[in-house]
């Protein structure tokens, strides 16, 4: 081998070894909007898992006598009708927020990739069936499709995630399915047959793993959109019971105060869309990282 | 011009218009409550004896097996009837026939606008990859895919409405009773549902057009003498066209979605409120009904979508 | 024969993430009326980026053709910028290219009647119709079987070959003076491209047009060019003569590239030489000859002094070298 090694004579190396991981993670970091929405995530989590020692006040205490107040030092927001404090409801709703995301999410990716994974893997009539299933679902806007299921199950958090989750579905199983489509054509799962491996095995080995990058992506973007869906419905006021602080039903209840205290609606409707934001642009960078090449796709 | 794309086309909507029926079918049933006693409740017959509802039930086919009543539905359906309503003391369809049409027009309003304004954005973003537009574009979309379109109702409601006094709080008018009052009423709305829409078609214009440039043959195209203007327009924008038109599919799904939201903000009498005012009164035909509907109109603008799809893109044709 | 294109001195840089890559760092060549003349090199030696800065087709955020002249009809056409109209009636009009891919070259959603009349109708002025009639006798003359038909149809129906046929057609359409073919058979099976050579040898005859092939296919030019330029890491090498060339290479480099082939006069026991060492990092490259770390003739002069000019050895062959390997 020390035939093939020639002295380079201040050239550089033809193939530099840089470490993978660390490009990724290079190429994410480097756009300033993505960093951005990286410490809003992780402030959002930070609020969720300490929301009793940063909140000022019970979420839940009404304070008759300090009634739809304006913003001051004591309220840093200001109240609402019953005298809640606006800003603890705020740090609270991310508790409600960040939980139906990623249940949502869960449910919706555990369902919606087994179903995808099945019709790209197996193809034939499994593919068929799936594939015109997931076109119904899709006929239907999410929220009506939300707002139906949790008309079925009835109100309450648990219920809400569902139906969230039950809307999203077709997302997930659309895209695993292309991606299965097309890793299946690779040489390496035909040699994985070859060697006798069983279909679960490489489903679950081979096929899967290769599908990681743009599913990370997908989920990113979609826990935006399952955090705006669950605020559409608890501004509608079905979903979330009161006095429960969620930030789409915050909007709702501010809505007749607009005139006077716009503070109401604008506030939690402001954090809303930052979260969603922030969510968004992590998504983009996070496909920029892992594969520049998705950018058309998703 | 019966090309074999077409043909699969139209086989494969048949088969998901049954399903979607189903489940419409499916979920209308898992509606908690015994439809025959929410009408008895509600229509304030409580007097009525055990024989009369029973009379009821069988008046409404609930006796029978699922299968059958689902078979019995979708011939109710067929012939225009979509059942009857609860709140509204009238026929379902009747009630949709009001209210669709508006919800069309500001849909139709906000469709075409996101295709005016949307498409062009991204493309041109695209070609001025870098400078100020782009950015300005790529970030504005940015965030117009996040904004919570019932509070962007609110705040504009609280700026133009409340604050400047310019535009009318909410309301509907149909534009053939009086035209600038019903323009008036209806910009706001429209602009909450088109925001999305515009945002996404930027995007996805932008990153196809983006996506397109880097083709081998637009290389040729630029190697034939040809100017910018020729590249972009005569080569690249039918190729850059074909992801974005599979993208106005989901736009009228989602403009529907917003719909539901939108007419709650701004008290608008139509099918998404109606949706909404069912549901929360258990008014469950109604439900069915503007639910079926909807899916059906998202189902027909799919196809046509997919069938002019196979105009822009000569390969799907002959598949 | 005058001289159709002259190019001094030719110089193309990348500024990318990890440094400056000078894809082409100093060529010279000309090219005379209606001859064949070769491009040699391995990937990434900068020979399809001398012919892109020719036209001015570098795509300018990460490169720009820093300095050098490109005469042609008396005017140097770097002196305009690149989309200007003089640039433009160039492209195509004058100078045509055809490229490597043929799969993806030809725009997928328009016929191949839209792509073959769109330079005639710009360059030439002509009527749709006539132009029409022009594409279908040079399809014809490309050897497309039943080309009335087949003009409306589109690229996906047909195959890699023909394709490239399509390419061939559509660059000689406004009767170029250079025809600069960019590896225009690499993609192709064997057999396909020995037609398509013959083809493209035969058409520039008729139109009586100059060929530039670039390739890294010694068979092609040794067949087909009756000059050869040789590149290395974005320079020039060796220049000359075919039957120079490959009767008696001078450059290293060349000496190696014949070395590698196989030839069916030798003994079967024989092993294959390859060159050492695997082809040069171009980003910020240093100043010395960049064959150095690869060439078994280097000598102390080669590590210190800069990359060697060409110097004229024998007849019309030129080689950049410190070593005189004729005698080695």
């Amino acid at each position: 081998m020390a035939e093939l090694e020639t002295p380079l004579f201040g050239f550089r190396e033809t193939l530099p070894r840089t470490k993978e991981f660390r490009r990724i993670v290079r190429v994410f970091l480097s756009r300033k909007i993505v960093v951005f929405g990286l410490i809003v995530i992780l402030a959002l989590i930070l609020t969720a898992v300490f929301a009793p020692v940063i909140a000022p006040y019970d979420p839940y205490d009404q304070n008759l006598y300090d009634v739809l107040r304006k913003p001051s030092s004591k309220y840093f927001l200001g109240t609402d009708a019953v005298g809640r404090d606006t800003l603890s409801r705020i740090i609270y709703g991310s508790r409600t927020s960040l939980m139906i995301g990623v249940v949502a999410l869960g449910i919706a990716a555990s369902i919606g990739l087994a179903m995808g994974l099945i019709a790209g893997y197996f193809g034939g009539l499994a593919y068929a069936f799936i594939m015109r299933l997931t076109d119904a679902l899709m006929c239907f806007p999410m929220i009506l499709l939300a707002l139906v299921v949790a008309a079925i199950l009835g109100s309450g958090l648990k219920n809400v995630m569902l139906a969230v989750g039950v809307a999203l579905i077709p997302a997930y199983c659309r895209l695993l399915c292309g991606l299965v489509l097309s890793v299946k054509e690779n040489d390496y799962i035909l040699a994985g047959r070859a060697m006798g491996a069983s279909n679960l095995r490489i489903m679950f080995l081979h096929v899967l793993p290769n599908c990681f990058p743009p599913l990370i992506v997908l989920m990113t973007m979609q826990v935006g959109m399952a955090i705006l869906a669950e605020a559409g419905l608890s501004f509608l006021g079905i979903g979330i019971e009161q006095p429960t602080a969620a930030w789409g039903s915050m909007v709702s209840d501010g809505y007749q105060y607009l005139l006077t205290h716009p503070i109401l609606s604008f506030a939690p409707g402001l954090t809303i869309m930052i979260v969603v934001f922030a969510f968004n642009m992590v998504g983009d960078g996070l496909r920029d990282a892992l594969d520049p090449k998705l950018r058309g796709t998703i | 011009m019966t090309y074999p794309y077409i043909l699969r086309r139209l086989l494969q909507s048949i088969i998901v218009l049954v399903l979607v029926s189903m489940i419409v079918f499916v979920l209308m049933r898992l509606l908690p409550g015994d439809p025959i006693l929410i009408y008895v409740t509600q229509g304030n017959l409580e007097s009525s004896t055990q024989e009369q509802i029973d009379l009821l039930r069988k008046e409404f086919g609930l006796d029978k097996s699922m299968p059958a009543q689902y078979v019995n539905w979708i011939a109710r359906v067929i012939r225009g009837d979509l059942g009857k309503s609860i709140l509204h003391r009238d026929s379902v369809s009747g009630e949709i026939a009001r209210r669709l049409p508006i919800t069309f027009f500001l849909g139709m309003l906000a469709f075409v606008i996101s295709i005016l304004i949307g498409i062009p954005a991204g493309i041109i973003s695209a070609t001025r990859r870098g400078r100020w537009l782009d950015t300005a574009v790529t970030t504005l979309a940015n965030i117009g895919i996040t904004v919570p379109i019932f509070w962007l109702g609110i705040l504009l409601i609280y700026f133009f409405a409340l604050y400047l006094g310019w535009l009318p709080v909410f309301g509907y008018t149909s534009p053939f009773e009086d035209f600038w009052l019903s323009i008036k009423q209806v910009i706001m709305p429209v602009v909450c549902l088109s925001v999305f829409a515009i945002a996404s078609n930027a995007r996805q214009a932008r990153s196809s057009m983006l996506e397109v440039i880097r083709q081998d043959y637009i290389r040729t195209a630029w190697s034939k003498g040809l100017r910018e203007r020729s590249v972009i327009l005569g080569h690249a924008l039918k190729n850059a066209l074909i992801p974005v038109v599979t993208l106005i599919g989901m736009m009228v799904r989602n403009i529907f979605g917003g719909s539901v939201l939108i007419e709650t903000v701004f008290n608008i009498p139509g099918m998404g409120r109606l949706a909404v005012e069912g549901i929360l009164g258990k008014d469950y035909q109604v439900v069915q009904g503007c639910v079926l509907i909807t899916a059906l109109i998202v189902l027909a603008s799919n196809l046509v979508v997919d069938i002019s799809y196979g105009w822009l893109d000569p390969r799907i044709r002959y598949k | 024969m005058s001289v159709l294109l002259n190019v001094e001195d030719l110089k193309t840089q990348f500024r990318i993430e990890q440094g400056l890559v000078k894809a082409v760092d100093g060529v010279s060549f000309y090219i005379d009326e209606e001859e064949i003349v070769g491009m040699v090199g391995e990937s990434g030696c900068g020979k399809s980026v001398t012919q892109m800065s020719v036209l001015q087709l570098i795509p300018r955020p990460p490169g720009e053709i820093v300095s050098g002249r490109v005469i042609f009809e008396g005017r140097d056409l770097l002196g305009f910028k690149p989309n200007s109209p003089e640039m433009l009636s160039i492209r195509g009009g004058k100078i045509a290219m055809i490229f490597q891919e043929p799969m993806t070259s030809l725009n997928p959603v328009l016929s191949i009647a839209q792509q073959l009349t769109e330079m005639p109708k710009l360059h030439l002025n002509m009527e749709t119709s006539a132009a029409r009639e022009q594409a279908v006798e040079l399809l014809r003359m490309v050897s497309i079987p039943d080309a009335e038909r087949r003009i409306d149809d589109y690229p996906h129906q047909f195959s890699g070959g023909m394709r490239q046929r399509v390419m061939i057609a559509m660059a000689l359409s406004c009767n170029p003076r250079i025809l600069i073919a960019d590896e225009p058979t690499t993609a192709l099976d064997v057999t396909t491209q020995a037609q398509l050579l013959d083809l493209m040898k035969d058409m520039v005859a008729r139109f009586r047009a100059s060929l530039v092939m670039v390739t890294h296919n010694l068979g092609i030019v040794a067949r087909y060019a009756q000059r050869i330029y040789v590149m290395y890491a974005g320079r020039i090498v060796e220049s000359g003569t075919t039957q120079e060339i490959f009767a008696a290479p001078r450059h290293p480099y060349t000496i190696g590239l014949l070395a590698c082939v196989p030839r069916l006069d030798q003994k079967a026991g024989r092993k294959l030489v390859p060159i050492v060492g695997t082809p040069p990092n171009l980003i910020d490259m240093p100043p010395t000859c960049a064959f150095l770390p690869r060439c078994p003739y280097h000598i102390e002069t080669c590590k210190r002094e800069p990359w060697p000019e060409l110097r004229r050895i024998a007849g019309r062959q030129y080689v950049s070298c410190y070593v005189d390997t004729g005698s080695a």
